[in-house]
């Protein structure tokens, strides 16, 4: 029983990055109509703002090490600690939460650039040009970060006072063998959070409205009189923003690498597909979904039955959503048939 | 021409198999003249032409072509364990493989079209990669891949004493020039098929598929067999460049199955052209050229290549031309990548084409009031093939 | 006169609209049939009933005695069954005469035949055909041009010839004049009434009168997912319910 609960906390978190990062690429798709392989790169550049803002805030000068009397021993202190004292080791230590601050305005400045650089040109080329020409962009844009911060994991640390583990366990009545890293519980609750936010701004907003509109029938809302391609550019951004923020917070559950984008990418197409292409509600089920059905997979009741299908059960299932119902969970009737 | 005469064809050919066999000799001005470098030019150029049969002809974009590749180098290390080191059998065994795995594959996949049968590909190809890497492990020796132990069965064999056999063609071992002949040979014959396919009423048909499905159910045809055809072929071609790898050096490893293999023949079909006849080949050639020579320079020689710069000018360029040397190698894939399909959808073909006008209008202006036209006749299969 | 096409009782629904109403339609051997009728009538539905595109609700469409419904595309095709489509259906990025060659291979190959290793220089017979044909319909100085930049009159053509190709028992013509100038409408009807004298059975759907008139042996008035008359272009002619229906009372 308390396994069973914790393989299903374990799957809600990875399934809000799951669907955090769904969420923005169909999006996109919905709206641009574009099949973007660079969406993943996005997850990654946002785990890497959180990795640069830790790398400026430690930068060190060398002082002397007190504590070693015998000889002349030297360590890196940081700048800040140096000035600040300990609210300087606080900011260090509040280096992730803080980063978001620092990736809303990078990623959507990215977002946008890329819109404007080249997805814009790729709008009315067939969508194989589409997935080629970002799929080199995402090469491109990991190569970048690898000669930057080398091929290495970067550990990224989440602050000290929620780096333990929460007693669900207690609270909740099932004792106290049951714990939980309050890092993911955190997460959970920020992606819960992100996603509302996006559908309360594209449910409530005049700007939310007119995108969906124009996901619904883009002619049309061009006909109107409505500058959609402009407001699609800044949905992109909107999409980067998203994928940006799923990597931020993901850093210190995952010690991000150049390749971080890539590994997501194909988990989150598959999401994408599983919920329907294009639609946001579809996305967010399908990610919570396989989300859970992974964790329960890797459950070793499951799997001394079914030998690996933790490896492949995300996989499987796409297999059999697409074959069974190819308009995915609540795709609608005629997006990408052909 | 629509109608293009069985005599062109012949000719096409002595031409290709020509060129391919002297290979050893024209490619190595520009260093390209060893077997290994050559024998992957062979592999990965019969991998595009086959994956070319599907995505030129059908218009159906897999993104799990590598699986078949895997498929072939498992089952053909696993002749070698088991049967002989003769790599007739193996070859066979892994063609046939690899077909049986395409037909189920391609069955499932192609009852959806467009993105959905991109991702059922890519589905199936990760299954595979991530079994491979962990229940499988009986059958693929998991991360450290499958090799020849002295252990083996090999029945058809005499016992080896000293050290691992190596694979050999009837006494023939297969390292070095015969090698490369052996894939070379393969090549001419997988680059012959392929240009019979492409002229074939078979060939045409699939082009009518790419062009418009809806007619041709309405013309008659049952479109299903027609694409589970070209997939089955494009899958056994796979098999075959997955068994001559096994062939060039025994081992397999489940790596070769990852989605980004499979990225990589897409590239190089689209790198050299989808849809014409040599483009594909081009594309794996170019690709494996320059992977060769970018990945294998350093900054120290990069100082030596640009030293006749003034120094502060040589710096710059060394720091900067060093992002993509090396391991900065995929930088320059993905940029040249992205370059290719931004300006030149056709690929490399498409830009000799638009050159060769362009060469033609020019010469013409220039003769106009000299004689009448002798210029260059185009080269029969190069510029007009596409599509 | 023997009956090739039989329709009887067929009933077709769209979300509760009724689109077409127990329709019965004999069509006979060597005959042209015209079926007109005002937009909105049911005339492309029960086209698109009789080839497979759509399965009726309810009734039969019987082919030379065998009932068609629920059959795939391919296989009305090849009984015999072939329909030339108003927007041109054609394939845009092959040439004119491949585009031609392919109904060829279908009316030869059957549904599915593997014959990748014979050259296309060597299917001189569907190439003769295909040339035929194309020259039948004024397209042989286009043969080698992409059918996608042809004009759109000459697409219409086209897609005549695909139809013709096949030697069909039975051919469905959905608008072949429409949207094509004077000079090409009249040198279309030609073409068809030269396909007449051939003895190919035909259903036509049009709007243009002058076209209706000048080929039909047979006239079918449809309005409102029914049939209200059948008879003669005289009859036809004279009839008052179809002038109140379908002409407002206008002189024909």
């Amino acid at each position: 029983m308390d396994a069973i609960f914790l393989q299903i906390l374990n799957g809600l978190d990875k399934g809000g990055a799951y669907a955090l990062i769904a969420l923005g690429l169909t999006l996109v798709f919905g709206t641009l109509g574009v099949v973007n392989f660079a969406h993943g790169a996005l997850f990654m550049l946002g785990a890497f703002c959180a990795v640069t803002l830790q790398k400026i805030l430690t930068i060190s000068q060398k002082v002397r090490d007190e504590s070693i009397t015998f000889f002349e021993a030297y360590k890196e202190q940081p700048y800040l600690e140096i000035w600040f004292g300990d609210f300087g080791t606080k900011i260090i230590d509040w280096s992730v939460p803080i980063s978001i601050l620092l990736a809303i305005p990078i990623m959507l400045l990215i977002g946008l650039a890329m819109e404007r650089g080249l997805i814009r040109h790729f709008y009315k080329r067939p969508h194989a040009d589409q997935i080629l020409v970002t799929f080199g962009l995402a090469i491109v844009l990991q190569e970048i970060i690898r000669s930057f911060f080398g091929a290495n994991p970067i550990p990224t640390p989440a602050p000290d006072i929620v780096a333990g583990s929460a007693q669900i366990g207690v609270l909740l009545g099932l004792g106290e063998s049951v714990v939980y890293p309050w890092w993911r519980i955190i997460y959970l609750l920020f992606s819960g959070l992100v996603i509302f936010l996006v559908f309360a701004f594209l449910q409530f907003t005049t700007f939310g409205m007119v995108v969906r509109a124009g996901m619904h029938d883009r002619e049309t809302v061009g006909l109107l009189g409505i500058d959609v391609e402009h407001k699609f550019t800044i949905v992109f951004g909107i999409g980067a923003v998203v994928a940006g923020l799923a990597g931020v917070m993901y850093a210190p559950i995952l010690p991000p690498d150049y390749h971080m984008g890539m590994d997501f990418l194909v988990l989150s197409f598959v999401v994408v597909v599983v919920g329907g292409m294009g639609s946001l509600g579809g996305a967010v089920a399908a990610g919570f979904l396989l989300g859970l059905l992974q964790s329960f997979a890797s459950m070793n009741e499951i799997k001394a039955i079914l030998p690996g299908i933790d490896q492949i059960i995300i996989y499987l299932v796409a297999v059999v959503i697409i074959l069974v119902r190819p308009r995915g969970l609540m795709g609608r009737k005629g997006v990408m048939e052909d | 021409m629509s109608m293009p005469s069985l005599r062109n064809d012949w000719v096409v050919m002595a031409i290709f198999a020509a060129a391919v066999l002297t290979a050893p000799i024209w490619l190595s001005p520009v260093g390209a003249g060893y077997p290994d470098l050559l024998q992957k030019f062979a592999i990965f150029g019969l991998f595009a032409i086959g994956f070319n049969i599907l995505f030129g002809l059908t218009g159906y974009l897999s993104f799990g072509h590598a699986v078949f590749l895997g498929v072939g180098s498992y089952t053909a290390v696993w002749s070698f364990k088991l049967l002989t080191m003769n790599v007739l059998p193996a070859i066979a065994l892994s063609i046939l493989v690899a077909g049986i795995f395409a037909v189920v594959i391609g069955y499932l996949s192609l009852r959806r079209s467009g993105i959905y049968f991109s991702i059922l590909t890519l589905a199936f190809a990760q299954m595979s990669y991530n079994l491979a890497y962990s229940v499988l492990t009986p059958i693929t020796n998991g991360e450290t891949g499958l090799q020849l132990t002295m252990q083996d069965a090999r029945i058809f064999d005499e016992p080896t004493t000293s050290g691992l056999p190596s694979t050999e063609l009837f006494g023939m071992s297969m390292s070095g020039y015969s090698g490369f002949y052996f894939c070379a040979v393969l090549l001419i014959i997988g680059f012959f098929i392929s240009l019979r396919i492409f002229r074939s009423p078979f060939g045409l048909k699939l082009l009518a598929i790419k062009s418009n499905q809806t007619r041709m159910r309405y013309t008659g045809f049952n479109t299903k067999p027609y694409l589970l055809a070209a997939f089955i072929i494009s899958g056994m071609y796979a098999g075959l460049a997955g068994s001559l790898m096994a062939v060039t050096d025994p081992l397999a490893g489940a790596e070769r199955m990852q989605w980004t293999a499979s990225g990589e023949v897409v590239l190089m079909t689209i790198l050299g052209g989808v849809g014409t006849l040599i483009g594909p080949l081009l594309g794996a050639g170019i690709i494996k050229y320059f992977e060769n020579i970018f990945s294998a320079l350093n900054p120290g020689e990069l100082h030596q290549i640009f030293s006749w710069l003034p120094d502060w000018l040589e710096n710059i360029v060394v720091a900067i031309s060093s992002e993509f040397v090396g391991d900065g190698w995929h930088m320059t894939l993905g940029l040249s990548f992205m370059l290719v399909v931004i300006f030149l959808p056709g690929g490399v073909i498409e830009g000799v084409g638009r050159a060769y006008t362009k060469i033609r209008t020019l010469l013409k202006s220039d003769e106009a009031n000299e004689s009448d036209e002798s210029v260059l006749e185009p080269e029969p299969v190069l510029s007009a093939e596409k599509e | 006169m023997s009956i090739v096409l039989s329709i009887k009782n067929v009933d077709k629904t769209f979300g509760g609209l009724q689109a077409l109403g127990d329709i019965n339609l004999d069509i006979e051997e060597g005959k042209t049939h015209a079926i007109i009728g005002p937009n909105g009538a049911g005339k492309s539905t029960l086209l698109n009933c009789c080839i497979g595109r759509l399965i009726p609700d309810n009734g039969t469409v019987e082919f030379n005695g065998k009932n068609m419904i629920g059959m795939q595309p391919h296989d009305i095709n090849h009984a015999g069954m072939v329909r030339v489509f108003q927007t041109p259906e054609i394939f845009p990025e092959l040439t004119v005469l491949q585009n031609v060659l392919i109904p060829g291979f279908a009316k030869r190959d059957g549904i599915f035949k593997f014959n990748a290793f014979t050259s296309l220089a060597s299917e001189k017979d569907i190439e003769a055909d295909a040339m035929h044909i194309l020259e039948d319909m004024g397209l042989i100085d286009q043969i080698h041009n992409s059918a996608g930049s042809m004009s759109r009159g000459d697409k219409r053509r086209l897609e005549l010839a695909m139809g013709l190709v096949q030697h069909p028992t039975l051919l469905l013509l959905d608008e072949p004049t429409a949207g094509m100038a004077r000079h090409d409408t009249n040198r279309t009807i030609d073409l068809l009434k030269t396909i007449k004298e051939r003895g190919m059975t035909k259903i036509i759907i049009e709007h243009d009168m002058h076209v209706v008139f000048s080929l039909a042996d047979t006239i079918s008035v449809l309005a409102q997912g029914r049939i209200i008359a059948t008879g003669t272009p005289d009859e036809i002619r004279g009839n008052p319910k179809v002038q109140e229906a379908y002409l407002g009372g206008a002189e024909l």
